[in-house]
């Protein structure tokens, strides 16, 4: 086996909330306590959870565009922690970031040619006669083209806008891109082109993402694996296929109970989840989801539960080995009707 | 027909803008709710759908918008010919309505019971003390902890989903006939997204209110709605009980949109997408709006626009196309 692209290890940001005229720290958000994982080259690993819940603190904290608290990442063997700022600047050439917003993330007085060549000419990574070639060809790998290179992010959709973004990202070639909640901004049908998109560049590059997201479908989706995080910490870390079939963690089991099925008889017995999520500034002790767990006993409201291996997964409950088995998830099949249907549109449209 | 629907919109038509700038963005829409139904309106950004649910309550503003023809009605009433001041009480009274940002449609400066208490006073004699009594009651109603301590909140203090309860508390406050939901849960996290929209069911349940739910999400829709209509480029495509769409759905967008969502109860596949993108309200017009991204579009699709016509029982499509397996054989 390789090492790993991405190794991380102990993750920690703790945000100070200071008070007074000496700004005295009174409290901290524990906004990621403690988060370690791996990634290889090539894969991708969604990052689930709902808001507040650290995941957009981890993948900034990934890339060094927040300083941690404590804790280490290295990518490709380079410990990005320990580099000064030139060493830095050049490593980032390496890792890349999709936002959410694709209205908000472009320069609105940059074209997109100026907007994906930027990165390229900062790194040095081409040349004045051959960028626009470069540009050209990113482009295109992004399903935009040279027509598009001399217009102004105003004149897009939403969908294009989303395309812009990643061509840039994929510019430098670079080995990690994380991708922060890049289709919910985006209506369904442009969402699955861009989802498409994504994993077609990924076979095409090799490059691995860390895809943070609240969407579980959108997760089954594009994910090798899966980290579930709640108030911080990951609770349930498994391959997809597997975590999917066989949820674990009493809040992935939630979660999933949650998400609405969009087929009127796939609807899964709820699972009993009472109140909201904690505050990250004062975390419940012991388990931090004991508090909205259906399955809690007294072990849970004092203890932490670790995250520990289980059949090759990881997850941090005390009595998932004890649980009764996750409720049939009855959904899953179309109607016959739909299924040709479809069937028909497909062939029409390969046919044109 | 048993009786009488209570909302019946027929033929609206809204448009916006003046002179050669003018676009049609609801064209000819037909909907109609029975008390105690919910009515789903699903559609991508751009369709009309949240034009339409304000149209409901009158509230597209004008200029730019025009209404240039149908009408909407209400228990047997033209909404769109009442007077202002008619139409006022119905506002918030018969007809209560949930916008989508529950951060930006309350008052910041004022206690939440301020807001619910000019809710109930502006359509009722209920004295400041009983007024204040009807909000504690409502915020129990929605199921917001500690009702009596927390009327005296501001927004801010409050989350996301208890801010979205108290916008239910609101659009509930005088026992409306008719609730108009415009995305209620799409800023809302899943596990709070469920427990609203088993809340809204609840209350439905125990008042009989007639819901109109526009929402992008068909899995929303699939675990709510009675009934749906789907839009396109500003217009109902296809119309039918909830079961029957999902089971028999016709139109080749409504297909093309059940295609494209990613299933959580689904091993992972390739998406099917739609080529394209929805056109401008303003792109010109001709034939089927549909037929630019409709691979099985013909000479006449791109020529005449199809009506809505019944296909089966509750059932209407507007589609030259349909039933697709009749020729594609």
């Amino acid at each position: 086996m390789n090492a790993p692209l991405l190794r991380v290890r102990g993750l920690t940001k703790r945000f100070p909330i200071r008070r007074g005229l000496m700004r005295r720290e009174v409290a901290a958000v524990q906004a990621v306590p403690d988060v370690s994982f791996d990634l290889r080259a090539g894969q991708t690993l969604a990052i689930v959870g709902e808001s507040g819940c650290g995941k957009s603190t981890a993948g900034r904290l990934l890339l060094r565009l927040l300083e941690p608290t404590a804790g280490g990442v290295t990518l490709d063997g380079v410990d990005l922690f320990s580099l000064d700022a030139a060493s830095l600047r050049r490593a980032r050439r390496d890792m890349q970031i999709i936002f959410q917003d694709p209205y908000g993330s472009l320069n609105p007085r940059m074209s997109v040619r100026e907007v994906v060549a930027e990165p390229l000419l900062l790194h040095g990574l081409a040349s004045a006669r051959d960028v626009d070639a470069r540009v050209d060809a990113v482009l295109k790998m992004s399903g935009l083209s040279s027509f598009h290179a001399a217009r102004y992010p105003h004149e897009f959709s939403g969908g294009q806008r989303q395309r812009v973004g990643i061509a840039r990202a994929l510019a430098t070639r670079p080995k990690l891109i994380v991708c922060d909640e890049p289709v919910s901004a985006l209506d369904v049908s442009v969402q699955a082109q861009i989802l498409n998109l994504l994993r077609d560049l990924q076979k095409e590059t090799g490059v691995a993402y860390v895809f943070i997201s609240h969407d579980l479908a959108v997760v089954r989706h594009i994910a090798d694996r899966v980290a579930v995080m709640y108030l911080g910490r990951i609770v349930e870390h498994a391959a997809s296929a597997r975590l999917f079939a066989d949820p674990r963690h009493p809040y992935t089991r939630s979660l999933i109970a949650a998400a609405p099925r969009p087929t009127p008889k796939g609807k899964v017995p709820p699972v009993p989840m009472k109140g909201e999520t904690a505050s990250a500034i004062a975390p419940p002790p012991g388990c931090a989801f004991h508090p909205r767990c259906p399955h809690a006993q007294e072990r849970c409201r004092v203890e932490r539960p670790e995250l520990r291996e289980m059949n090759g997964d990881l997850v941090a409950c005390h009595f998932a080995a004890s649980l009764p088995p996750a409720p049939e998830d009855a959904g899953g099949s179309d109607s016959a009707a739909f299924r040709e249907r479809l069937a028909t549109i497909e062939a029409a449209r390969a046919a044109r | 027909m048993p009786d009488a629907p209570l909302l019946s919109v027929e033929d609206l038509t809204i448009a916006f803008g003046a002179g050669p700038s003018r676009f049609v963005a609801v064209d000819g829409v037909d909907l109609s709710l029975a008390r105690g139904r919910t009515l789903g309106l699903v559609g991508e950004s751009g369709c009309g759908k949240s034009v339409t649910s304000l149209a409901m309550m009158r509230l597209v503003p004008q200029p730019p918008g025009h209404y240039l023809g149908g009408r909407i009605l209400f228990d047997g009433r033209d909404l769109l010919s009442l007077p202002e001041a008619e139409m006022r009480r119905l506002r918030g009274g018969r007809i209560g309505m949930i916008f989508q940002e529950p951060m930006t449609s309350l008052n910041p400066v004022y206690t939440l019971g301020d807001q619910l208490r000019e809710m109930v006073q502006a359509h009722s004699n209920l004295s400041a003390r009983a007024a204040r009594e009807r909000a504690v009651a409502l915020l129990d109603m929605v199921r917001l902890p500690s009702p009596e301590k927390r009327v005296d909140d501001y927004p801010h203090q409050l989350s996301g989903g208890q801010r979205q309860r108290v916008m239910i508390a609101m659009a509930l406050a005088n026992d409306p006939d008719l609730l108009i939901a415009d995305e209620p849960t799409t800023a809302l996290d899943v596990t709070i997204q469920a427990q609203i929209l088993e809340l809204l069911q609840d209350l439905q349940a125990r008042a009989g209110a007639a819901i109109l739910l526009i929402t992008h999400d068909l899995g929303v829709v699939a675990e709510t709605c009675d009934d749906v209509a789907v839009m396109y480029a500003g217009a109902v495509v296809e119309r039918a009980p909830t079961a029957t769409l999902f089971e028999d759905p016709q139109h080749p967008y409504t297909i093309g949109l059940m295609a494209a969502v990613p299933r959580l109860d689904q091993p992972a596949r390739r998406l099917a997408t739609i080529p394209g993108s929805v056109p401008p309200p303003w792109a010109k017009r001709q034939g089927c709006r549909f037929a630019s991204r409709c691979p099985l579009a013909e000479a006449r699709c791109r020529a005449e626009a199809p009506a809505l016509r019944p296909i089966g029982p509750a059932h209407s499509v507007a589609c030259w196309r349909a039933p697709i397996e009749e020729r594609a054989a």
